[in-house]
């Protein structure tokens, strides 16, 4: 991933020195990344850069969140929707825990994070002081990188390094941690951007003879197909991507972190793999010769069974990371290196081509699809209303040009399969970690770091309830989000696995739900809700239309379900359709 | 045979940084890789640590972790070696009761031919120390234990490989 963010001019790294606090060092590196915003709790450990965030809040937006989770959240959709570094701001002990769940979240999605949480003083550290926990120790296994501070003369090296390390190579979040006494502490500050780490390799070097030997296997496939994932969008390859795509004329899919590199019409866009993706692509997973996996990790979620997960094909994998190669699934070419350099090598090499007949069957596998699951959720025939239909209405509003940020559940697969994305870094979703409540706070930094783009929040009435406070910041901030939420009154996506394989005993799966308009209106949110069928069309518009944050509630069949559905266990190619 | 389990010794190239123990052992952890020993110490570069760590696994599975251990920002370089690939030494202490030494002319002869030697002798009682592989000084355990161990302690094992590690030139050329 390219570094996106400039050098503020006004701190750009001196020869000379100045002597300051190591708070205030911590905001003058923050302006040197060209951080304009943080997301943040203030509390003790934390109030000296607090301070210094009062004396410097003409150049930096602290955005005051109702939670910590929500400060991540946040910060991960202003990553996502930007490619910038999202940063945010906590104080030691519950509020370092709670970013834990983000921190995670980030880790498995590989979204550039840098977390900054004060500490009890040096001197009180590992004496069970108020408000201490260890949180390196405890953010250890969900960082790519973490770090505690005691002396203010380490902030400028450390926090340069975490910029570097986070947004490098295969993004990822990184903690600081300072403790309150190194935050006090005057030193002679000096700032130099971090241009490299000895231990760090982010981004292999690219070797020629395996892109030839990816391009040989491709130029003699008879029935190659391509997965894609994030890989594309956060090298920002999309543009050599498609020009491979289409020279090559490769049927391709994508896994949920993929979705929007190239537009969801394109012709070659064949639809999302796995679990709850498009039946073509499942099933033909184990029928193709060639799979050629670009910036994606074969995710369990993605492979289903990997003892029956495309044995007959050649795999060739595109990818950043040396570990993904051979993790899950066995590669017969590997390619390390940044998407958009080694999609740019293989280009050239490609021989055009296409595969009518190939084509042939996606197509007719999806009037398959079409017929039993497709027709039904689009069109559907019964009284209740379906996710799907909110989704096809969105869709017709917004032109596709849309940022749909979910949650997690049944709404989430709705969204990602019916959802229209005409542009890149559009899908923004917790795809590995599955964090429910990631939705709103998501869409608050994704709307605040692309506020020109119509951005909609959509979650199910479980998960908007685990992050519900951060109306408080859309309220306070008046950020324009427009939150929809599918209340079918249960956790859906844990109902229809208790419909399907537990008999239908629904342990703890109904909600007995609040007034949500009358909550969204006590934060001067314009509200409405939608039962009927009728009211839709006119309803997505009212919310669209207006100019400020809008919250609208869809009541939709209670016991709807996602399909196609691979189960648990079973090879991609015995996917579900009913 | 790459999915039979066998003893691999990981040896890992690393800053000295608080911190990375934990990161490193996060690794066995997580996948639930009982690690037989661990030793750290510094390496041939000055301010670089190595970790020794020997688990028994498939080649298959080493290799990933290998691979997650060189993802982490501090690792320089990690790799993994067969038995046959490194020379490897252990070492162990014995406090026994001084007492023994004269009543059982036996525990002289064990000590001369394991190679062992005696550390200290006071009046209550004496340390034997012994260097070797792992089989030696289980041996030597074994042989001990008859007349009584007061206390035992082994440390876990430290490696050399045969071939050439390219940690300098890596190293330098990052400089460069």
């Amino acid at each position: 991933m390219k570094e996106t963010q400039t050098i503020n001019n006004n701190s750009k790294s001196t020869e000379t020195t100045e002597r300051i606090s190591g708070s205030e060092a911590v905001i003058k590196c923050l302006l040197a990344e060209g951080v304009e915003i943080l997301y943040g709790y203030p509390g003790g450990a934390i109030m000296p850069v607090y301070d210094e965030l009062y004396k410097y809040q003409d150049r930096i937006h602290h955005v005051l969140t109702r939670h910590e989770q929500g400060a991540t959240h946040s910060a991960q959709g202003y990553a996502r929707i930007s490619g910038k570094v999202g940063v945010t701001i906590a104080t030691s002990g519950p509020g370092a825990t709670n970013l834990i769940t983000g921190i995670a979240d980030a880790q498995i999605d590989s979204t550039p994070m840098v977390c900054i949480t004060g500490q009890v003083a040096s001197h009180l550290l590992g004496s069970d002081a108020f408000q201490e926990t260890d949180i390196v120790g405890i953010s250890t296994p969900v960082t790519k990188w973490n770090h505690q501070i005691t002396k203010a003369s380490e902030i400028p090296e450390v926090m340069a390094k975490a910029f570097y390390i986070a947004r490098s190579g295969r993004p990822g979040p990184v903690l600081i941690d300072i403790t309150k006494d190194a935050q006090f502490e005057e030193f002679d500050f000096k700032y130099e951007k971090c241009k490299g780490v000895r231990s760090y390799n982010p981004i292999p070097k690219l070797d020629n003879t395996s892109v030839e030997a990816a391009a040989k296997l491709i130029n003699a496939a008879k029935k190659p197909m391509i997965v894609w994932g994030q890989g594309v969008s956060l090298g920002e390859a999309e543009a050599q991507f498609k020009a491979v795509v289409e020279k090559a004329g490769i049927p391709s899919a994508w896994t949920i972190l993929g979705a929007g590199a190239i537009p969801t019409s394109h012709p070659l866009n064949i639809g999302m793999v796995g679990m709850h993706g498009n039946y073509a692509p499942n099933v033909l997973t184990n029928e193709c010769d060639v799979l050629i996996a670009i910036g994606m990790r074969f995710d369990d979620r993605v492979t289903g069974n990997l003892a029956t997960y495309a044995k007959q094909a050649k795999v060739i994998h595109f990818e950043i990371d040396p570990a993904e190669i051979d993790k899950n699934v066995k590669t017969e070419v590997a390619v390390l290196g940044d998407a958009k350099e080694s999609l740019a090598a293989l280009l050239p090499l490609l021989e055009e081509k296409t595969y009518p007949e190939w084509h042939q069957k996606f197509k007719d596998l999806y009037a398959i699809e079409y017929e039993k699951v497709i027709k039904d959720d689009l069109h559907p025939t019964k009284e209740g209303l379906t996710m799907a239909e909110v989704l096809k209405e969105i869709n017709i509003q917004t032109k596709g040009d849309a940022a749909i940020v979910t949650d997690v559940g049944q709404h989430q697969m709705i969204a990602c399969r019916y959802a229209n994305f005409n542009k890149t870094r559009s899908n923004i979703t917790s795809g590995g970690l599955g964090t429910m409540g990631f939705g709103l706070p998501a869409a608050i930094g994704a709307k605040m770091a692309a506020p020109e783009r119509e951005v909609i929040s959509i979650s199910g009435d479980g998960g908007y309830q685990m992050t519900i406070q951060e109306l408080g910041t859309i309220f306070q901030q008046k950020v324009p989000v427009k939150i929809v939420v599918l209340n079918n009154e249960f956790l859906g996506m844990v109902r229809q696995w208790q419909e399907l394989f537990f008999d239908r005993r629904y342990a703890s799966t109904e909600m007995t739900n609040p007034d949500f308009v009358a909550i969204a209106k006590g934060y001067s949110i314009e509200a409405n809700k939608v039962t009927k069928r009728e009211d839709l069309k006119d309803a997505v518009e009212k919310m669209i239309n207006t100019d400020g944050p809008y919250f609208l509630e869809v009541c939709v069949e209670k016991e709807g379900k996602v399909f196609p559905m691979i189960p648990t266990g079973a090879s991609v190619s015995e996917v579900r359709l009913e | 045979m790459s999915t039979e389990k066998q003893l691999f010794t990981v040896s890992i190239y690393t800053e000295n940084n608080i911190g990375l123990l934990n990161r490193i052992s996060a690794i066995f952890q997580r996948r639930h890789i009982n690690v037989e020993s661990l030793n750290t110490s510094p390496s041939e570069i000055e301010g670089v640590s190595r970790f020794t760590i020997v688990v028994n696994m498939t080649e298959d599975n080493i290799k990933k972790i290998i691979g997650q251990i060189e993802k982490q920002v501090e690792v320089i370089k990690a790799y993994y070696h067969t038995e046959e690939e490194i020379i490897y030494q252990e070492s162990c202490i014995f406090k026994m009761k001084s007492g023994l030494l004269f009543d059982e002319r036996e525990i002289q002869n064990i000590i001369k031919e394991s190679n062992a030697r005696i550390v200290t002798v006071n009046r209550d009682f004496f340390v034997i120390e012994k260097s070797g592989r792992k089989e030696e000084i289980e041996l030597l355990h074994r042989e001990l234990s008859v007349f009584g161990i007061m206390q035992f302690t082994r440390s876990g094992r430290i490696s050399i490989t045969k071939d050439e590690m390219k940690i300098s030139t890596m190293l330098q050329a990052f400089q460069d």
